[in-house]
């Protein structure tokens, strides 16, 4: 059975559409990540493949039920982390992943479970004593306790410090080791490249782009580039003298795209007929990053954080395109 | 299903997180004892006890001696226990002596008092008093009749005594102390405050945070976590209860009755409560509203419904309030049973205590929302 099957799903929230005609399916074992800026709709769409938020149209199907109509059903058989996971503050992990097992009506041994999600450290502290790696951690672990075949993870690492983060990367490993199904949101691009098997880049409610991280930049990026540090005087008159496209980022760097080999060639004899300056010549390839700032129009942070500066304007988005 | 193992569940690890609050445990368990110990300690002693009489004695003879008189007189006022008398010298002036110690109730005894008596000539006592005041005519009423005492002996002579007398006795077989009334009055309190308050505040917090919405991820129905609240404020109710009436009993000789009866009210009112603060937190949109309108309905009840002192001694137009306060009917049911054994009554309220809480709990069971559209 194939685990996620939803087709032209739609969700509004007044004029706002939040998901708007989303179709794709994730297989067996399978590690999905839904990789967008916030605002892109990606909680509202794995809300409602978790049967919290009702569609406003299309199909759903996740382990073959409806999850608004089955939700309580299918409750038993996925594990989830919701965006911003919490717990009450007078309880400590032991004792949570112990109430969660009386919940599901499962025999657990909190103490194993807590050692996979390496909070073993912790086990006795009260919740509102936890870090937020450490609490992020917990929710992995009360995502474990049903030993669900289908796990949902809404942002597991937002906010959290790059050791705590890889901590968490580490037991998602596990996860996908043992073949279980899990779908994560994250607004992390190195997230996405490092854990998932298969990619969907949303914004503004669609995906834009899926697949292998390799595919997405085959089909999206722009093939091969010379880059070199030079003036803007220089990125003009190559323009000027050949028909390359030249493009010129502002900062003394020019950018090249080769298409055929013999565009390299071109452009190094024009470099040096100008006589200009320049230096450190190099050709690279579009990674998932430039693939993703093309095709949601923001820019990657020091973080690796996407950030978009005009979310909504999609007539600057094309013009760049 | 409703699963008892599942509510077992919810209730330990609630009931844990209760332990561990400071704040809720003070609030839950020990505030309503210490506000027994308070109002047991002010109203016992000096309550049903003794007006407090200024007086000036200016029935002074020559060799500065009081008048044989006056001191029998103001020995007649101390011996009916209704007056506490206190000395004001003479040279004060008496009426601003009284405004400065904020009293209004006064005697002054004239000068020649002694004289006059003996010597058959009329004579007049003055009495200050404040006609507003119930202690003024209290006052005015005991002054009376040993002014009617000393008339009498005047004619019939030392060894007189009067022809009608008074015997005193009470309707009840037992005599009603102020304890009595506080005990389920404040069993009332702590049955309407810490359900109520932490119901509000924990339904509108757990929103806020999409803390429902995650349990609502796992089997616990919403029916399973509001019942285990209930469950859980009914025995925090039933320990606050056993506290308050052993305090009552043991160190204030408060005579209560416990009987079966009082378990239906121990019960629904907690019931009634938690529910209520449940649909308080569950309609109001935000976590300030839901305190506001908390307050609002909780602050009323809190103080007109028969909590600190009997409703018999409110104004009619107040009284007709406490009808419709949902605490009264919980109290007078309590006071029923534990005051007057008057089991009718208690039957009545316990009926309009029944249908509310239905009424409240299905109303918070259907409103609240595991999750949003």
């Amino acid at each position: 059975m194939i685990p996620v099957e939803i087709s032209s799903v739609k969700k509004s929230y007044g004029d706002i559409k939040a998901v708007d005609g989303v179709s794709f399916s994730v297989n067996e074992g399978e590690v999905f990540a839904l990789l967008g800026p916030n605002g892109a709709g990606k909680t509202t769409l794995i809300e409602i493949m978790e049967g919290l938020r009702k569609r406003d149209d299309g199909t759903v199907k996740v382990l073959g039920l409806d999850p608004w109509d089955s939700g309580y059903v299918l409750h038993r058989r996925i594990g989830v982390i919701p965006q911003d996971f919490t717990f009450f503050d007078k309880a400590n992990p032991r004792e949570a992943v112990k109430y969660y097992g009386d919940l599901f009506g499962v025999s657990v041994d909190a103490d194993s479970i807590l050692k996979e999600v390496v909070l073993d450290d912790s086990v006795g502290v009260l919740f509102e004593n936890l870090s937020g790696g450490q609490k992020q951690k917990l929710g992995l672990a009360l995502s474990l306790v049903n030993s669900a075949e289908l796990l949902f993870l809404d942002e597991p690492t937002t906010g959290l410090d790059p050791n705590a983060r890889r901590a968490i990367w580490d037991v998602i490993r596990a996860l996908r080791s043992k073949g279980k199904t899990v779908i994560l949101t994250t607004h992390y691009l190195d997230e996405a490249e490092q854990l998932s098997d298969k990619v969907a880049i949303m914004n503004h409610g669609r995906i834009v782009a899926m697949g292998t991280p390799e595919e997405i930049i085959e089909t999206h990026g722009s093939g091969e580039r010379l880059e070199i540090h030079g003036t803007e005087e220089l990125a003009v008159y190559l323009r000027e003298n050949t028909k390359l496209n030249v493009v010129y980022n502002g900062k003394g760097v020019i950018d090249i795209a080769i298409i055929q080999k013999r565009d390299a060639l071109v452009a190094l004899t024009a470099i040096e007929k100008s006589g200009l300056e320049w230096h450190d010549l190099h050709t690279r390839r579009d990674s998932l990053d430039d693939v993703f700032v093309k095709l949601v129009s923001g820019r990657i942070d020091e973080k690796g954080e996407i950030k978009v500066e005009n979310a909504r304007n999609d007539s600057h988005d094309k013009r760049r395109r | 299903m409703a699963s008892a193992r599942r509510i077992a569940s919810d209730l330990r690890l609630f009931g844990r997180g209760y332990l561990r609050n400071v704040a809720g445990l003070f609030f839950g368990l020990i505030f309503p004892v210490i506000l027994i110990l308070i109002f047991g300690a002010i109203f016992s002693s000096g309550f049903s006890g003794t007006i407090t009489l200024y007086y000036q004695n200016k029935d002074v003879l020559q060799n500065k001696d009081v008048g044989l008189y006056s001191a029998s007189f103001l020995d007649a006022l101390n011996r009916t226990n209704a007056l506490s008398l206190v000395y004001v010298n003479e040279s004060e002036d008496f009426s601003q002596y009284l405004s400065t110690h904020s009293a209004s109730d006064g005697l002054v005894i004239p000068e020649g008092f002694s004289a006059n008596y003996s010597s058959g000539n009329p004579v007049n006592v003055t009495v200050y008093g404040n006609p507003s005041q119930s202690s003024s005519s209290i006052v005015s009423g005991v002054v009376s009749g040993v002014i009617n005492l000393f008339n009498l002996k005047y004619y019939g002579g030392p060894q007189v005594s009067p022809i009608v007398g008074v015997s005193q006795t009470t309707g009840n077989a037992q005599v009603t102390k102020y304890i009595d009334f506080l005990v389920p009055g404040l069993v009332g309190f702590s049955i309407l405050v810490s359900p109520m308050f932490s119901l509000v505040s924990i339904s509108s917090e757990y929103k806020r945070i999409k803390l429902f919405k995650q349990l609502s991820l796992t089997p616990l129905t919403k029916i399973e976590w509001l019942a285990s609240k209930v469950l859980f404020y009914i025995l925090l109710s039933a320990a606050s209860f056993l506290l308050m009436v052993a305090v009552g009993i043991f160190v204030f000789n408060a005579n209560i009755v416990l009987s079966l009866w009082l378990i239906p009210f121990l019960v629904l009112g907690p019931m009634f409560f938690a529910s209520l603060g449940m649909l308080v937190g569950t309609i109001s949109k935000s976590t300030e509203t839901a305190s506001v309108v908390g307050n609002i309905i909780t602050f009323p009840m809190m103080f007109l419904s028969g909590t600190f002192f009997p409703i018999t001694l409110m104004p009619m137009y107040l009284r007709y309030v406490a009808h419709v306060l949902p605490l009264f009917y919980i109290i007078d049911g309590l006071n029923g049973v534990m005051i007057y054994s008057n089991y009718a009554q208690a039957a009545i309220d316990l009926v309009v205590v029944a249908v509310i809480t239905i009424v409240a709990f299905v109303a918070a069971a259907r409103l609240f929302k595991w999750r949003e559209d």
